[in-house]
């Protein structure tokens, strides 16, 4: 599985997504994606990479292009 | 300084430990068996070799992390340091402090905001960082160091009290959001104790104010330490200000 790909799960998992493609998604796009639902993200991320996100990021994680320029940003080859 | 080898023991990370309440705290959870990371302003070698006594005495690891708790990317560094070194965290007592003493209308405003800056808004960085890395591990506890100046207020002291009144705040909602993670939040409020802080009031005053005390003496660095490592590891007291006032705060 590439790391995009785990990106991705971790979008699927966290909101327990069926048929959305999590690139089309945005924060409060989904009744999930609330701030809980974004700070159970962050987790799932940080986990998934072995990444500890600074606030700033954590805030600016808006979408999932967002999500994929902050996890390079940690050395992630996504 | 000893190297961080876990080997299962948990990590409590003590603010503004390099003397103090701060110091008596790193000691307990020393002793405990906590590896124990020492953090405060001092230069990098006093705080290493704080950090190497204790770790020599106790036989826990410990690590020196330079941090001033008022400026966030220096905090938001020192939990980079810890996630990469340690990996967890499993303690925060959030000690660092400043005092602002001063009649309401002489309070220099920079004295004001480095109160805030360092009491207020360092301990909610550090509650901050420190919730995410112990929300990886199942959870974990934070214990606050307020004061009881920050619950029952005190003249002179308006700036101080402020700055440890938020301190209260922040503890009390917290605990409630972070509960859910099985992160537990209480605080500590200490009265009159004998450390450093007080060697800027004359003996009269201390004598003074050591009246008021019901138990008739001033408190220890370590009564404060002992309850706090007590509220680290109560399973289920969350949400709480707990007064070690020798009854002065009755």
């Amino acid at each position: 599985m590439s790391a995009l790909d785990d990106l991705k799960s971790c979008f699927v998992e966290t909101f327990d997504l069926s048929d959305t493609d999590p690139a089309m998604l945005a924060y409060h796009g989904i009744p999930a994606w609330d701030s809980v639902g974004h700070m159970q993200l962050i987790a799932a991320i940080e986990t998934r990479f072995d990444i500890m996100i600074e606030t700033q990021d954590i805030l600016d994680m808006s979408d999932f292009r967002q999500a994929v320029a902050i996890v390079r940003k940690y050395g992630v080859d996504v | 300084m000893s190297e961080p080898r876990l080997e299962g023991c948990p990590v409590a990370l003590v603010t503004g430990s390099t003397r103090g309440i701060g110091w008596a705290c790193a000691r307990r959870f020393a002793e405990a068996g906590y590896a124990v990371i020492i953090n405060g302003v001092s230069d990098e070698a006093a705080m290493t070799a704080r950090a190497a006594e204790l770790g020599e005495e106790f036989g826990v690891p410990t690590l020196a992390i330079r941090a001033d708790a008022g400026d966030e990317a220096q905090v938001a560094a020192c939990y980079q340091a810890i996630f990469k070194k340690l990996r967890r965290l499993d303690v925060l007592v959030n000690n660092a402090g400043v005092l602002a003493d001063g009649k309401i209308g002489m309070v220099p405003g920079h004295l004001l905001q480095r109160a805030l800056a360092v009491n207020a808004a360092g301990s909610f960085y550090h509650l901050q960082s420190a919730a995410r890395l112990m929300g990886r591990h199942g959870g974990g506890a934070i214990v606050n160091l307020t004061s009881i100046m920050g619950v029952r207020g005190a003249p002179g002291a308006s700036a101080y009290a402020a700055s440890k009144a938020a301190i209260v705040g922040l503890t009390l909602s917290a605990a409630k959001e972070l509960g859910p993670q099985n992160i537990r939040v209480n605080a500590v409020a200490p009265g009159m104790i004998e450390t450093d802080m007080l060697s800027g009031l004359k003996p009269a005053v201390i004598e003074e104010r050591r009246r008021l005390i019901p138990l008739g003496r001033l408190g220890t660095a370590d009564e404060v330490a002992r309850t706090v490592l007590f509220l680290a590891e109560a399973p289920y007291i969350t949400g709480q200000v707990l007064g070690v006032d020798g009854g002065m705060g009755g």
